[in-house]
């Protein structure tokens, strides 16, 4: 066979498999840039919101967009780390949901989605504040806020009635109070102090807010170690051994879910998961009188303290990651599932457990199916404080987040192993090394 | 044509004939044949070892965080690690654990071993079976432990409160002592198989004539494994052992599932603290310089290894 013969042979053969346009025009073939978009999420604490992703939203957003939506969900204690890895690695999901002030933290690696949020905004009566101070870095908007998660203390009604409180306790002290008299009677408060993402620091940092403490002053000097932080600290110590199921300081997320549906546990700072739990599950989750569950539970917001009463409510966001080779497929999916029909979808599975990024949802018929649901409706109106409070929430406060020390220093007071005041010191400490 | 195709074709043949003999003549050469026969290793080990460990040395020195190339800082992230109280107490955790879960296994292990070096009925089958916590996944084992220690449900204080031999829960997991200790009891469960087995297998290869001859100059059961099973089975202790440390100093897993560091960072060893800072907080310089602090003390393990068998190959 001569050269040429054979030059010719590998030319067509090239030629038939795609690869001389490919290598003419330096792009992956059309059969890997298929309109697929990839979205990383948390295991829905409403397991039936991700039935909906799968099951509603995935064929419905092929019909309508051409879009494959590929659905992957994790525990939310291991997105951080799917971030990270994937954006080191140039590759991963095109779409990653994201807890709290973490599109901070990654911030460089996204997509301006800010358009999107503009639109969503106005055509829906306006984004919560926190969500705005959370997903927009340096001007742009990082990540599209999708829902808010409020928490909301879930309480055994008549076991309150029973020592006395005719409501829900306003402040501190007498929830202290009433909490004393429900462990003596072993059903104590649950709560976790453990090193979680979301209920250890939604009760952690109002709690050292509502004493007066705060992380920063206003011109970013740490400010942790003060009188109203330590008092805050030792009114927790004794409040922890008086009311609390102490093994709370192991407990992850799903713990307080579990013992308050067991019976083991009269009260939790928790989203509506607990709730929806023994909604859906009456036949399951019985008073040890009989009647279902969901008849003896009410919510409330947390107790207040000297300087007030506070909250947290755990954000949700989806960032769309550069290095996707689908953003506009992303973005365009993003911007299906924020109109009204289809994300209504979502959210009224949801039952009140996560709220809409705007104020219309406020609105929806569905928060007059359930009057006990009532109090999540307007939750994140109460919220006026952020991580890294003082401060911007930004990738410090992420930052101090993520190494759970203010939960830490409740949790080192609390165990017994810290004395208040050492606690605090190395909270503050901690605080310093990453503001520094 | 054809008087063309087989010219070409002994020209070719006569080609290949001399490119084959050179090839032949150079691999006579011992040094070329020893060099291309460890080059695939060689490469697999630049690869997948070298480059990670040279990678994480330079990451170490720099600011690197997720995202963000970051700068040249020097030792900044060793200094700040070596100050940070949390990685203070992750560090002592490390030896804490490595060396009684290292305990603990050995003399487990070994016990096993001499047990199973026994006849007895079913002999293969309970061999085999008690390789189960070495097999099952360490994750799943982790995660089946995590129940049995669960704050509210744990099934073993549910047996001992049944029992009436407590009357308030055992905090397994809920205080950071107790917790730490039951860390060390699952690495115990999940390694002493490998001990076990491994000293089994030179158990075996002690002849059983030596036994016999320290019986009958009247050596009791004790002076026998004394005098004669343990200075034999020494060799291949040490070998285990130093296997052993350098697999639990860098643990991960096991932690990571059941504590996950906690309560309030009592538990975290060094391999989980770098994960959370380096890989959950995004701060890659940092964890990166963290993991490193492992790395002079499983050197000094693998070297007291390698000059053990040295001397081992001398004698």
């Amino acid at each position: 066979m001569k050269r040429r013969t054979v030059l010719k042979t590998v030319g067509a053969g090239v030629a038939a498999t795609g690869m001389e346009g490919i290598l003419s025009t330096q792009r992956a073939p059309v059969f890997a840039q298929a309109n697929t978009v990839h979205i990383l999420r948390w295991n829905d604490f409403v397991p039936a919101a991700d039935k909906v992703l799968r099951e509603v939203y995935a064929p419905e957003v092929q019909k309508a967009l051409g879009i494959k939506l590929n659905v992957e969900t994790v525990n939310a204690n291991d997105i951080p780390a799917r971030a990270t890895s994937a954006i080191q690695s140039g590759n991963g999901p095109d779409i990653f949901m994201l807890l709290n002030n973490y599109p901070h933290l990654y911030a460089s690696a996204a997509v301006d989605v800010g358009s999107l949020a503009d639109e969503v905004s106005k055509a829906q009566g306006g984004l919560y504040e926190p969500a705005v101070q959370l997903n927009r870095v340096g001007g742009s908007w990082v990540a599209m806020p999708w829902a808010v998660v409020p928490g909301l203390i879930a309480y055994r009604k008549s076991w309150f009635e029973e020592v006395g409180a005719k409501e829900f306790p306003k402040t501190w002290q007498a929830y202290h109070e009433f909490g004393k008299k429900l462990k003596a009677a072993k059903r104590p408060i649950g709560q976790t102090l453990g090193n979680t993402f979301g209920d250890a620091p939604s009760f952690t940092y109002p709690l050292l807010w509502s004493f007066g403490g705060q992380e920063l002053d206003d011109k970013g000097k740490v400010v942790l170690d003060s009188k109203e932080t330590l008092e805050s600290v030792r009114f927790m110590v004794q409040f922890w051994k008086d009311a609390h199921d102490e093994g709370g300081l192991a407990w992850d997320d799903s713990n307080n879910n579990r013992a308050f549906l067991s019976g083991d546990i009269s009260a939790a700072l928790n989203g509506a998961s607990i709730y929806v739990a023994a909604l859906n599950g009456a036949d399951k989750f019985k008073t040890e009188k009989g009647a279902p569950l969901h008849t003896d539970i009410l919510h409330a917001r947390l107790p207040a303290g000297p300087n007030g009463a506070h909250a947290y409510h755990t954000a949700f966001s989806h960032m769309v990651m550069k290095y996707s080779k689908n953003t506009k497929g992303a973005i365009e999916f993003l911007r299906w599932a924020h109109t009204k029909e289809n994300y209504e979808k979502w959210f009224v599975v949801q039952k009140g457990f996560a709220v809409g990024p705007t104020r219309d949802w406020e609105n929806h018929p569905m928060w007059n199916n359930d009057p006990v649901m009532l109090p999540f409706k307007t939750a994140p109106l109460a919220q006026s404080r952020l991580m890294g409070h003082g401060g911007p929430p930004d990738k410090r406060a992420a930052e101090a987040w993520n190494k759970f020390i203010i939960t830490v220093m409740y949790a080192q007071a609390a165990s017994g192993k810290f004395k208040p005041e050492e606690t605090v010191k190395w909270a503050a400490g901690e605080l310093a090394k990453i503001y520094t | 044509m054809v008087v063309g195709a087989e010219r070409a074709a002994a020209a070719a043949g006569s080609a290949e004939t001399v490119q084959v003999s050179r090839l032949t003549r150079l691999l006579e050469n011992e040094k070329l044949l020893a060099a291309t026969l460890l080059a695939p290793g060689v490469l697999i080990l630049a690869l997948f070892i070298a480059y990670p460990f040279v990678m994480a040395l330079w990451i170490s020195v720099t600011s690197v965080r997720v995202g963000d190339p970051g700068e040249f800082v020097g030792l900044a992230n060793f200094t700040k690690a070596w100050n940070d109280s949390i990685f203070q107490t992750a560090f002592r955790n490390t030896f804490f654990y490595t060396f009684w879960a290292t305990i603990f296994k050995l003399i487990l292990g070994m016990w096993l071993a001499l047990l199973l070096n026994r006849s007895f009925r079913f002999k293969r089958i309970v061999r085999a079976s008690m390789l189960l916590p070495f097999i099952i996944p360490t994750v799943l084992s982790a995660f089946a432990w995590r129940w049995m220690f669960d704050p509210t449900f744990s099934v073993m204080n549910w047996t001992l409160y049944h029992m009436g031999l407590i009357t308030d829960r055992l905090p397994f997991l809920s205080d950071g002592d107790w917790a730490m200790w039951c860390a060390v009891l699952v690495n115990t469960w999940r390694g002493m198989p490998f001990f076990a087995i491994t000293l089994l297998a030179g158990l075996q290869t002690i002849s059983p004539d030596l036994h016999e001859a320290a019986s009958l100059d009247g050596a009791n059961a004790w002076n026998r494994f004394w005098h004669v099973t343990w200075p034999l089975l020494l060799p291949v202790t040490l070998v285990v052992v130093v296997f052993s440390v350098i697999q639990t100093f860098s643990d991960f897993q096991l932690i990571y599932v059941l504590t996950g560091g906690g309560p309030a960072n009592s538990t975290h060893l060094v391999a989980t603290y770098a994960y959370q800072i380096g890989v959950a907080s995004g701060l890659l310089g940092e964890g990166a310089a963290l993991s490193l602090f492992m790395f002079p003390v499983l050197f000094a393990v693998v070297w007291v290894q390698l000059r053990y068998l040295k001397r081992m190959d001398g004698a």
